[in-house]
């Protein structure tokens, strides 16, 4: 499978990333290069395989469901480009 | 007496609690040696107040007789573990100014076992890349350079300031990650010591996030027993990563010195790549033989689906990127460029702040991941995945207790050698290392001689989950019959 301009343009939206139209065709060539490379694997034969959902056989840890920690507001808005009052501020969202 | 970081670690760690030297005068040597060092830019960020002042809470620990394990060692931290109130970058100028209010669950146990930290490491942007190119603080510059050249030659990646700083005696040991062979590869083009532990021995907490069923820390040092004292204060058990194993953490230093005797050896078949240099496969060959000389059992065996690792690996770890990456936002921290709506902020800003490498595997782990792509891609490779495991299980099964392989498949190139427009070159780097992640089985490099051009090469080990201490064993076997490479000439310096 190989990707078109127009689906260059799709993903980057989809992945939120600004792509110019210069850059269309070099990242439609370097993606290609990529999909051609993991092509190979529809070479596997992975009829009945559980897919690996689990690297290491572990159980999921668990713990209480209680309040373990909270009250730092100050501390998540800190690095924020923009806030006030402890909230984040972006662009109008809804009109 | 010689210059203090000339020691090992663990040299350097007996002769402070002999008080031959301070911890203060240890810290004074290795700021000194970073200052005059920059050209490598191997750091991001140098943080020698602090390193002073954790060496004068060290040193006051020792006069009290109550030093910790790792009490005034003088270390480097790859930028990707979170540093409280000290900047992480990631490489990327996309966290540019990022100054996290917590501290990541393995730098947090090195300060707890008395570490001194000299600042943040260089890296590939994100941790993806095989060379450090992708950063954008700058290549980091390998101290190595062959023979009668003065090429500028790569450190290899993404761990490159890590395997750097140490290989050139900027620290006595560096912290690093590994999603596809970031310790090993790095460890190998440098003549320096590099594990992998089994996914979940560290704690993936407050550590920059790239492929999350992928990635380990590790530690990159000069010598086997370096890498043992200091995985033993990384790893440990942590509540706050549902992945890090409630296991308790052996004594890896007493491991180092186990011996191979009676232990059996795989060799893998399929290893045996087309187009392998020589040298590489008589370095692979005389591993064998110094083990077997240790009294070890050789044992040719097969994993036959591991060329199929490497492209199901650039399927699965784009995939987790583009999901992990996705909190880059302009909205929380790190750089934000304006626009009128949302959608714009959030494309502008990813745009001025990821990397080329970086947007392309977003990109492809987009494409991978999104409708009527899923089956094909990624759960076809998370199947495959599991052939690769179920191979390494059925070699441990036959009662191989490690494998040896190559660490690369070259030694290390020259800076730019590999810009081509084809990135599936780059990756090919990887390619001995990866199957390791894919499986999550532990992985060590260990230095074994040099090339014809004078540059370093690296083998493998890799051995069966949670049996670090084996890979200690194997790896001091044939660190001893190899003898320390020659360290570079300081013409950094």
């Amino acid at each position: 499978m190989s990707v078109d301009a127009q689906t260059v343009r799709r993903i980057a939206h989809l992945a939120r990333i600004a792509v110019s139209e210069e850059d269309v065709a070099p990242l439609q060539g370097e993606l290609n290069a990529i999909l051609a490379f993991v092509e190979q694997l529809g070479a596997v034969d992975v009829s009945g395989v559980e897919p690996m959902t689990s690297v290491t056989p572990m159980r999921m840890k668990k713990r209480e469901d209680v309040v373990t920690e909270g009250g730092r507001a100050t501390d998540i808005v800190a690095n924020a480009p923009e806030t006030e009052d402890h909230y984040f501020l972006v662009p109008k969202v809804v009109e | 007496m010689s210059e203090l970081n000339e020691l090992t670690l663990a040299e350097a760690r007996d002769g402070l609690k002999a008080k031959r030297f301070s911890a203060r005068e240890l810290t004074q040597v290795h700021i000194a040696a970073v200052e005059k060092a920059r050209a490598l830019n191997a750091f991001i960020l140098e943080t020698p107040e602090r390193a002073l002042a954790q060496a004068e809470v060290s040193d006051r620990k020792i006069a009290a007789g109550e030093a910790r394990p790792l009490e005034g060692l003088p270390l480097g931290i790859k930028d990707l573990f979170c540093t409280h109130g000290v900047t992480t970058t990631a490489g990327s100028k996309i966290l540019e100014g990022f100054e996290p209010h917590y501290e990541s669950a393995v730098t947090a146990n090195l300060w707890r076992d008395g570490a001194v930290m000299l600042g943040k490491l260089n890296l590939d942007e994100f941790a993806m890349g095989s060379s450090n190119e992708t950063s954008a603080y700058g290549n980091v510059v390998s101290p190595w350079r062959r023979t009668g050249s003065d090429a500028q030659i790569v450190p290899g990646g993404s761990s490159g300031g890590s395997a750097a700083a140490v290989a050139a005696h900027l620290c006595l040991g560096a912290t690093a990650t590994d999603t596809g062979g970031s310790i090993r590869q790095p460890a190998a083009f440098t003549g320096t010591v590099g594990i992998k532990p089994t996914y979940g021995r560290c704690s993936r907490w407050g550590t920059v996030a790239f492929a999350s069923s992928l990635d380990q820390a590790g530690p990159i040092a000069r010598t086997v027993r370096d890498c043992a004292v200091l995985l033993a204060s990384m790893a440990g058990p942590d509540a706050r990563d549902t992945t890090c194993v409630d296991l308790p953490v052996p004594d890896f230093e007493a491991a180092v010195s186990r011996g191979v005797k009676g232990l059996t050896i795989g060799i893998p078949k399929e290893y045996r790549v087309d187009g392998m240099p020589a040298e590489i496969q008589k370095l692979w060959d005389q591993g064998a033989a110094w083990l077997k000389d240790a009294g070890a059992t050789i044992k040719e065996i097969s994993l036959p689906n591991t060329q199929y690792a490497l492209p199901a690996y650039y399927i699965v770890a784009p995939a987790e990127a583009s999901s992990n990456l996705a909190r880059y936002d302009g909205v929380r921290y790190g750089l934000r460029v304006p626009a009128n709506d949302i959608v714009g902020l959030y494309e502008n800003t990813r745009a001025a702040g990821f990397g080329r490498e970086v947007k392309r595997r977003i990109m492809i782990g987009t494409y991978v991941l999104s409708a009527g792509y899923y089956d094909a891609y990624y759960v076809r490779a998370q199947k495959i995945r599991t052939l690769i495991k179920r191979d390494f299980e059925a070699a441990y099964a036959e009662g191989v207790d490690a494998i040896l392989t190559p660490a690369t498949p070259s030694a290390a190139f020259g800076i730019g050698e590999k810009a081509s427009a084809d990135p599936v070159e780059m990756y090919l780097n990887d390619v001995f290392t990866v199957t390791v992640n894919m499986a999550g089985l532990p992985g060590i490099a260990v230095p074994a001689g040099l090339d014809s051009q004078g540059l370093p090469l690296g083998l493998q080990l890799i051995g069966r989950p949670f049996d670090e201490e084996t890979l200690f064993a194997v790896a001091q076997t044939i660190e001893d019959a190899a003898g320390r490479t020659a360290l570079p000439k300081p013409w950094w310096a």
